[in-house]
């Protein structure tokens, strides 16, 4: 993670072969208007070509990027990279599904300069593939895994989920040691967040199924992180972890430590730092954070950019009050935490740090707060300790 | 003179007393329907919403009685709550007669005996009318028959009235003219008036509600009152209609009010006498005395930005209550607010739902209490009305504190309940009365700290709604008191702590750690409450941390939506009060307080 300085690039693929209950991103399954969809990201790119000029990372995320056909991903890179310039670096991420991860297609990506997947296995038990429905097994992604090892990608991510109904620790232990023995460079194990207006959430609101439970969740939670440090990763961020810090999901980083990013596509969320004058007569010029999104609807943001506007839905400039909430909130996401400095505007700052030094959920280390293990479990609420 | 008549209605709360009044407006002042309001004499919002009197109002109605002469009817509507009894007996010492209503559902009451024995006091004709005779369960007989064992009347003498149904009134009205005498008094005479109320007039300062006894008042005329220095010019006189209505002059026998630049409330004593300053009468009316809180709490902004709105509030608030006394108090829990005295519970809680309602306050109110003496070993007596100004215990020699007599009127078969939530408020010396056969008359000597938080209520519920009850204060006695106090974390809530009986010391500590164990949200740390009297422990419980807070999945680069939600909660907890590291919301506070369920 050693350059942070550029911007990174985000494409948002929204579509799916099926939609997965638990899912609430936005993504749609008739796949007949993915060519339009190329045409148009094309067209939204080009309104940045003088806003941003360069990006050290590039993410494909979805939906599911894996869907796209070679020629697809050729044509929307060689655009991208027309207008845009990548340093030679850049880190290049594809999100995958291993039922699309045939060794045909693994070989094409890595030729068309992807250097990093990132594989949507979520499970390597076949029940709980099921429950989430994915249209993969367990055998399948072990396949996949091997294709993309045996193509030489050297950075590898697995997705992986958790607090499943009916998972135990030990279910949940051996996904692990099945994962493990890929050596990823990179896993992200997210707990099961049922979302209300989801297939899911609507078969637990019907009672077809129980939720692991928050006392479960919060055991999983520090039994995975104990597992996976105790195995030399490094827990970086609540729900990722790295084969040491190099191999940091380097374009997400920015998101948490408000490094600009262009998002593109439906849905897509953007930020960036402009300068500005905060109105006063004679003030000095002040950096403001801008956030824009653009509309979650591909038929809209088709007919928008058929029409030569850009997609965007929405737009927020930030106070320093939200920049600051945002710098503590993202901050204490990661283990990197939160500068000092960034908390002492807060006026009870050293009696709620020391408080929460006490209760063994943040570490002061060489000036930042940090979360500790069980300060990750609970860092939504972290931020709101500062106050005035 | 002769054709004047003032006159009060006195009765149980729900007995009828405002709809009563309401009919005789309308009546004598020819009111259409149409016009006429609810409770026309109850003004404020809260007495509407709540069916009482809090305020004493009058009104002067013209009537030409059926010998064809026109009479002047001066109705002083009084409050209906033991809590305002002082201000009643003011108002009743202003008439010559009052109307004693009682509701033919539900007979004499307590309130009813109280308000008789106040007439009876005050030498006043008493003209009983036995209201609601329209109602299916209307029990005329029995009720006659209660009055002549109960309250020693003339069964015979009583009117027959539903002031719902206006049945009755004509018959009302010609009592009034023919059975309560004029008043008596002379015009020639040096002026005495008897303040029985005031309201505060945004554009005139105090409006003085008076009854003339003597002599007459008149615009430009220098007043004293005598038991206040100071003197006052005379701006304005009248009469109460619908509206204030300016006359040239009160005089001996008349009702109405002077506006003589009066800045608040507070300078209008309630039962002080006005005379002139030239030519003074020579004793004051008699029964005046400073009112004195009985019930204390401590009032705090939720927000400790609000401070100085609640001032203002309060500053506000008192032109037009001069019952309510106040002064600064402070809190580690809840910063700076005041320590207030209230005439009782009623009064406690239309006081704070008022600075809520026409004042815009959030506020935060602790457990009331009242006004406990401490002998010391040096000798001295402290008088203390806040827990944190508790002595230090190895300076105590005697606590003791204030003791009612509490008078309950049920059925008999309730008897058996009655007897056992007054024993546990620790009720003493119990004597029973039975005024008719089925009906008992209870009277205990509690103290009054038992009766302040949810006795009414209690009463109510074990009652099935039949107990009344009413009280007069004793005496202090000596009585084994202790300080609770209320730990979060270990540190002391100041705002809980409150002065207890020994033997009940464990009841209340258990009950608020149950309650906030309830309402304290769980955070990020187990939080232990606990009951402390000194260094012992006495009742426990525990708030286990939450395990998991975090969201998993941070939404592709939509920072904003969990943002938002963080504002969100962020606003929230600016209701929220930090004791420690523990945040305690508004209403924690509130629910220690709440009547036990069942």
């Amino acid at each position: 993670m050693s350059s942070n300085s550029f911007p990174g690039l985000y494409l948002h693929i929204p579509f799916c072969r099926s939609k997965c209950p638990y899912c609430d991103f936005y993504s749609v399954t008739d796949l007949s208007l993915v060519t339009a969809w190329v045409a148009a990201l094309i067209k939204e790119a080009a309104f940045y070509r003088e806003k941003f000029d360069g990006f050290d990372t590039l993410y494909l995320g979805g939906g599911t990027p894996s869907l796209l056909t070679p020629a697809q991903l050729e044509a929307l890179l060689a655009a991208l990279r027309r207008y845009f310039h990548f340093t030679s670096d850049a880190e290049v991420t594809l999100e995958a599904n291993p039922d699309d991860l045939s060794r045909e297609k693994i070989a094409a990506y890595q030729d068309l300069g992807v250097n990093r997947l990132s594989v949507g296995i979520q499970s390597f038990n076949d029940r709980d593939l099921t429950f989430l429905g994915r249209r993969h097994t367990a055998r399948q992604a072990v396949q996949a895994l091997e294709g993309a090892r045996a193509a030489g990608f050297a950075n590898l991510s697995l997705d992986l989920m958790y607090a499943l109904p009916g998972q135990t620790e030990k279910d949940w232990r051996e996904t692990l040691n099945v994962a493990l023995s890929f050596q990823p460079e990179h896993l992200s194990c997210y707990q099961l967040t049922v979302e209300a207006g989801t297939p899911l959430g609507e078969r637990k609101t019907r009672g077809e199924f129980q939720a692991a439970g928050e006392e479960m969740e919060g055991a999983l939670f520090l039994l995975t992180s104990e597992f996976l440090e105790d195995k030399g990763y490094f827990h970086y961020e609540v729900s990722n972890f790295a084969w040491g810090k190099k191999n940091c999901c380097r374009h997400n980083l920015k998101y948490w430590r408000h490094v600009p990013y262009l998002g593109l596509g439906p849905g897509a969320h953007s930020f960036s730092i402009v300068d500005g004058e905060d109105g006063a007569q004679g003030a000095p010029y002040i950096k403001n954070g801008v956030r824009w999104w653009n509309q979650a609807d591909l038929e809209g943001y088709l007919k928008a950019l058929a029409a030569g506007q850009a997609p965007v839905a929405g737009r927020e400039t930030l106070t320093p009050e939200q920049f600051r909430l945002e710098i503590l909130y993202l901050g204490f996401r990661t283990r990197r935490g939160v500068a000092l400095e960034d908390l002492r505007g807060y006026g009870n700052w050293e009696t709620a740090l020391g408080d929460l030094e006490e209760a063994g959920l943040v570490e002061v280390v060489q000036g930042r707060a940090q979360p500790t293990r069980r300060g990750f479990l609970v860092a939504d609420g972290l931020p709101l300790r500062f106050g005035d | 003179m002769k054709n004047i008549r003032n006159f009060s209605i006195i009765a149980h709360i729900d007995h009828g007393k405002s709809t009563l009044a309401d009919r005789l407006i309308q009546w004598t002042m020819l009111i259409p329907e149409r016009q006429l309001r609810d409770q026309m004499l109850d003004t404020m919002d809260i007495e509407r919403e709540r069916g009482i009197t809090i305020k004493s109002n009058t009104i002067t109605l013209p009537y030409i009685a059926q010998d064809g002469r026109e009479y002047e009817l001066n109705l002083i509507d009084t409050p209906g709550h033991v809590d305002f009894s002082y201000e009643v007996s003011r108002a009743l010492a202003s008439c010559e007669g009052v109307l004693l209503l009682v509701d033919a559902s539900q007979g004499v009451e307590a309130q009813t005996l109280a308000n008789l024995y106040l007439a009876l006091e005050h030498g006043l004709t008493i003209i009983p009318v036995i209201n609601k005779i329209d109602l299916p369960q209307a029990d005329l007989e029995g009720v006659k028959a209660q009055m002549e064992r109960e309250l020693a009347l003339d069964p015979d003498a009583a009117i027959l009235c539903s002031a719902k149904e206006g049945l009755g009134i004509d018959q009302v009205l010609e009592a009034i003219v023919s059975r309560i005498p004029p008043p008596a008094g002379s015009p020639d005479q040096p002026l005495s008036a008897l303040i029985f109320d005031a309201q505060y007039d945004t554009f005139r300062g105090a409006v003085i509600y008076c009854r003339v006894f003597d002599g007459v008042v008149k615009p430009g005329d220098i007043l004293r009152l005598m038991s206040h220095p100071g003197t006052y010019k005379v701006e304005e006189v009248g009469v109460f209609r619908l509206q204030r209505e300016p006359r040239k002059l009160l005089a001996a026998g008349n009702v109405g009010y002077i506006i003589a630049g009066v800045k608040t409330v507070r300078d209008t004593r309630i039962g002080d006498t006005i005379t002139h300053e030239a030519r003074p009468c020579a004793q004051a009316q008699p029964g005046f005395r400073e009112v004195k809180p009985v019930v204390f709490a401590s009032v705090y902004p939720v927000s400790n930005e609000d401070y100085l709105t609640l001032v203002e509030a309060l500053e506000k608030y008192q032109l037009n209550d001069a019952a309510l006394v106040y002064q600064k108090d402070s809190s580690a829990a809840l910063g700076q607010g005041f320590r207030c005295g209230f005439l009782g519970l009623l009064h406690l809680e239309i006081v704070q739902e008022r600075l809520e309602r026409e004042f815009g306050q959030s506020l935060i109110m602790t457990v009331p209490g009242v006004q406990y003496r401490f002998v010391l070993k040096d000798g001295h007596t402290v008088m203390v009305d806040n827990p944190q100004h508790y002595p230090d215990p190895i300076h105590i020699q005697t606590t003791l504190e204030p003791f009612i007599k509490a008078t309950i009127i049920t059925p008999e078969r309730f008897l058996g309940a009655v007897l056992k939530i007054c024993l546990e408020r620790r009720g003493v010396n119990s004597r029973f009365h039975y005024p008719a056969p089925g009906r008992v008359e209870a009277s205990f000597e509690m103290p009054l700290a038992e009766v302040i938080i949810d006795f009414y209520d209690r009463l109510k519920t074990v009652t099935q709604g039949y107990g009344s009850f009413d009280y007069d204060l004793l005496d202090y006695r000596t009585s084994d008191l202790v300080k609770l106090d209320i730990l979060v974390n270990s540190e002391k809530v100041d705002a809980l702590s409150m002065i207890v009986h020994r033997c009940r010391a464990r009841e209340w500590a258990v009950r608020v750690c149950d309650r906030l164990k309830e309402e304290i949200p769980r955070q990020q740390f187990k939080i232990a409450i606990q009951g402390a009297l000194g260094g012992q422990i006495i009742a426990r419980s525990t708030i286990t941390a939450f395990r998991k807070d975090v969201t998993a999945k941070c939404y592709g680069g939509d920072v904003t939506r969990k943002r938002k939600l963080l504002e969100k909660q962020r606003a929230g907890k600016k209701r929220m009060k930090m004791v420690g590291a523990v945040e305690i919301p508004q209403s924690a506070f509130v629910a220690v307080l709440k009547t036990d369920q069942g």
